[in-house]
């Protein structure tokens, strides 16, 4: 196994089947990758080719059933005990009876965080979402978006250098989007966390990423992997650049040949 | 058409009118103080008048007073007439009793469609309306116990129920004490609690949860007729027995209740504390306690209604010499029923207040779910 320093999250011959009702469901099959620290990478691909199920395998919500993976040099269970990554579901999955304060201060709270330091915490990632002077309202109180927002803030109170996000930014609109987008690489650049991101969107996983994971279903494995050629600073503007549309078309002809393969 | 659609009320209160002046006299013919002719004029003049005005298209709250008064005022002279001649009330006094409930239905519908602008008159709608309902209730009541001369066995009249309660307030008092302070709290908040506490041990130990469930579901389905005279040989005469029997009675909801709504917290909330490696107990008070407060309220609310109806059972089987249950039991052997009924009265109204304050409690607790949110 290949446990260089750098590697965060280290997959090989990984394979996940989920035995059903009716028959086995190959979910993942043969994906081998290395996401290395400090980078973003984004999984794409058609609807059921397993991006989430990788994502949950990395967490230990799903346990792969054949292959090796690693995630900081540990087993995912090891990693998750010792609360390495903040996970971002693909609902905000908010806790209705607790204010949006005190949802981000739930992660807090569970791992003993000082109430002092829970207070400044909470402060810094409500205005790093931009939902400062929000804190106080309920979940349902919010549309969609600022919830989802408010969820991203939960999952960067804690000190955990990989965050793991799943379709973060799917049910939001297009400016809305374009401006998360924007501050995500920023928190990104700051914060220097390792990211890993599903999404259905070219542009948003071509201006987002260092790499591009491309997948294709049945069974969920992995066509391409593109690394960016475009530079770690990237305004909105970037999307404009023939640079960035050869990248867009790269990962566009990789989706298309995954597609190919169904019929 | 349109004239009759905007009150079919008060078109079926004229024509009740009509067929009771038809059938005329309000009082038979042996009566001993039969109507004066004036009130009789009185009683069919407001109700054919404000019927009539029901059409109109006078403003919704002057419309609304003026059925509320007219409807009352002619059945307060109804059941006033009613005095010295129990029993005798013919057809006709039936025919203008329906037709006043008419107009008050009317009122009830147009106070009902009324939108007030403060808080304060909205509050007072709310509880005005049900309260003429209830007073409906009691003059319907009142009107055909003495007017059609029920017997007093049978069903007392409301006014002799209302008598007796406020005659006998010491004697209800103690009960009320015996019953409702020791036998029913007691037993609510231990077997509550107890079901409470099995539940979460049910939860964290597999084979409590797989044997002890479908035991409670059986013992939950024993019939307290049964249970409550062994309780009563074990525990001795006095409240603890009862409390005994409102224990059994109300821990098993609790426990089945609880145990679903430990189970009722959403795949994504659950991953989402294991993704924080949180331990069994911090998953469970910060997120499926929480999330089972809908269904932990359900039992708070069946159970407070069970414990009165357990308590008060019981005490058919032996009690000292007071007790609701008790009073009941020994007062329908002696033919007050009146008394009886006000042991009835007493256990609704406290029934009531014990609910009202569970739901209260409720509202605070589980202000997020859905059902609550609007409110
Ligand atoms: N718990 C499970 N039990 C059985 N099959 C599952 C389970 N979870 C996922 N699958 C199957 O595994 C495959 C991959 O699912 P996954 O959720 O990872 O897809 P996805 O790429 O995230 O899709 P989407 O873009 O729609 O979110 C699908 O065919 C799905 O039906
Ligand atoms: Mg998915």
């Amino acid at each position: 196994m290949n446990n260089a320093p750098s590697s965060v999250v280290s997959a090989s011959k990984l394979g996940l089947t989920f035995e059903t009702g009716d028959g086995p469901v190959h979910a993942l099959s043969n994906v081998d990758l290395t996401v290395n620290k400090g980078d973003f990478v984004s999984f794409i691909g058609p609807s059921g080719c397993g991006k989430t199920t990788f994502l949950r395998v990395i967490a230990d919500l799903e346990k792969a059933t054949s292959g090796e993976i690693t995630v900081n040099g540990m087993t995912p269970e090891e990693a998750r005990k010792s609360r390495s990554y903040g996970y971002v579901f693909q609902a905000p999955a908010l806790y209705p009876w607790r204010t949006i304060e005190k949802n981000i201060a739930l992660p807090l709270e569970i791992m003993g965080y000082s109430s002092v330091d829970r207070k400044a915490r909470i402060e810094r990632t409500l205005d790093l979402v931009n939902l400062s002077g929000f804190g106080k309202k309920y979940p349902w109180q919010l549309s969609g978006g600022m919830q989802q927002r408010a969820s991203i803030a939960r999952a960067l109170a804690f000190d955990a250098d990989l965050l793991l996000m799943d379709e973060p930014f799917g049910a939001l609109d297009e400016i809305v989007r374009d401006h998360l987008n924007e501050q995500l690489l920023k928190l990104w650049a700051r914060t220097e966390k390792t990211i890993c991101f599903v999404t259905h969107s070219i542009p948003e996983a071509v201006y987002l990423s260092t790499k591009i994971v491309v997948m294709s279903p049945r069974p969920g494995r992995v066509t391409d992997v593109i690394e960016s050629t475009l530079p770690r600073e990237r305004p909105l503007e970037i999307r404009e650049t023939p640079e960035f549309l050869e990248i867009a078309h790269r990962v566009r002809e990789g989706l298309r040949a995954g597609h190919s393969y169904e019929e | 058409m349109t004239l009759i659609l905007r009150s079919w009320q008060g078109a079926a209160a004229v024509v009740l009118c009509l067929a009771a002046l038809a059938s005329l006299p309000l009082m038979a013919a042996d009566a001993p103080s039969p109507f004066g002719t004036g009130t009789v004029v009185l009683v069919f003049l407001m109700i054919a008048g404000a019927a009539a005005i029901s059409f109109t298209k006078l403003s919704q709250p002057l419309l609304a007073t003026i059925l509320f008064v007219a409807a009352h005022l002619a059945v307060w002279l109804l059941l006033a007439g009613i005095a010295g001649n129990e029993g005798k009330a013919t057809l006709a006094f039936f025919l203008m009793l329906a037709a006043s409930w008419l107009l008050a239905w009317r009122c009830v519908a147009v106070l009902s469609h009324l939108r007030p602008k403060s808080g304060a008159g909205d509050t007072f709608l709310r509880l005005l309306i049900p309260a003429i309902f209830g007073v409906w209730i009691l003059i319907l009541w009142e009107a055909a116990t003495r007017g059609a001369g029920i017997p007093f066995i049978i069903l007392p009249p409301p006014s002799a129920i209302g008598a007796r309660l406020a005659g006998s307030v010491p004697i209800l008092w103690a009960d009320v004490q015996q019953t409702i302070f020791k036998a029913v709290l007691f037993g609510y908040v231990v077997g509550c609690a107890s079901g409470f506490v099995v539940a979460i041990l049910a939860d964290r130990i597999a084979f409590l949860r797989r044997g002890l469930l479908p035991i409670g579901n059986m013992v939950s389905a024993l019939p307290i007729i049964g249970v409550a005279p062994i309780m009563v040989m074990w525990f001795g005469f006095d409240w603890q027995s009862k409390a005994a029997v409102v224990i059994i009675m109300t821990f098993f909801p609790m426990l089945v209740n609880t145990v679903a709504g430990l189970a009722a917290s959403g795949a994504m909330e659950r991953d989402l504390m294991r993704s924080y490696a949180s331990d069994y107990w911090q998953t469970l008070v910060k997120l499926r306690l929480p999330a089972a407060m809908p269904f932990i309220f359900n039992a708070l609310k069946i159970n407070s209604t069970l414990a009165l109806i357990g308590a008060i059972v019981a005490e058919f089987f032996g009690t000292p010499i007071v007790g609701m249950g008790f009073r009941i039991s020994t007062e329908i052997g002696r033919m007050n029923v009146d008394m009886v009924w006000a042991e009835i009265a007493v256990a609704a109204l406290i029934g009531s207040v014990f609910y009202g304050v569970v739901a209260l409690g409720e509202r605070a607790t589980t202000f997020w779910h859905p059902s609550n949110r609007g409110g």
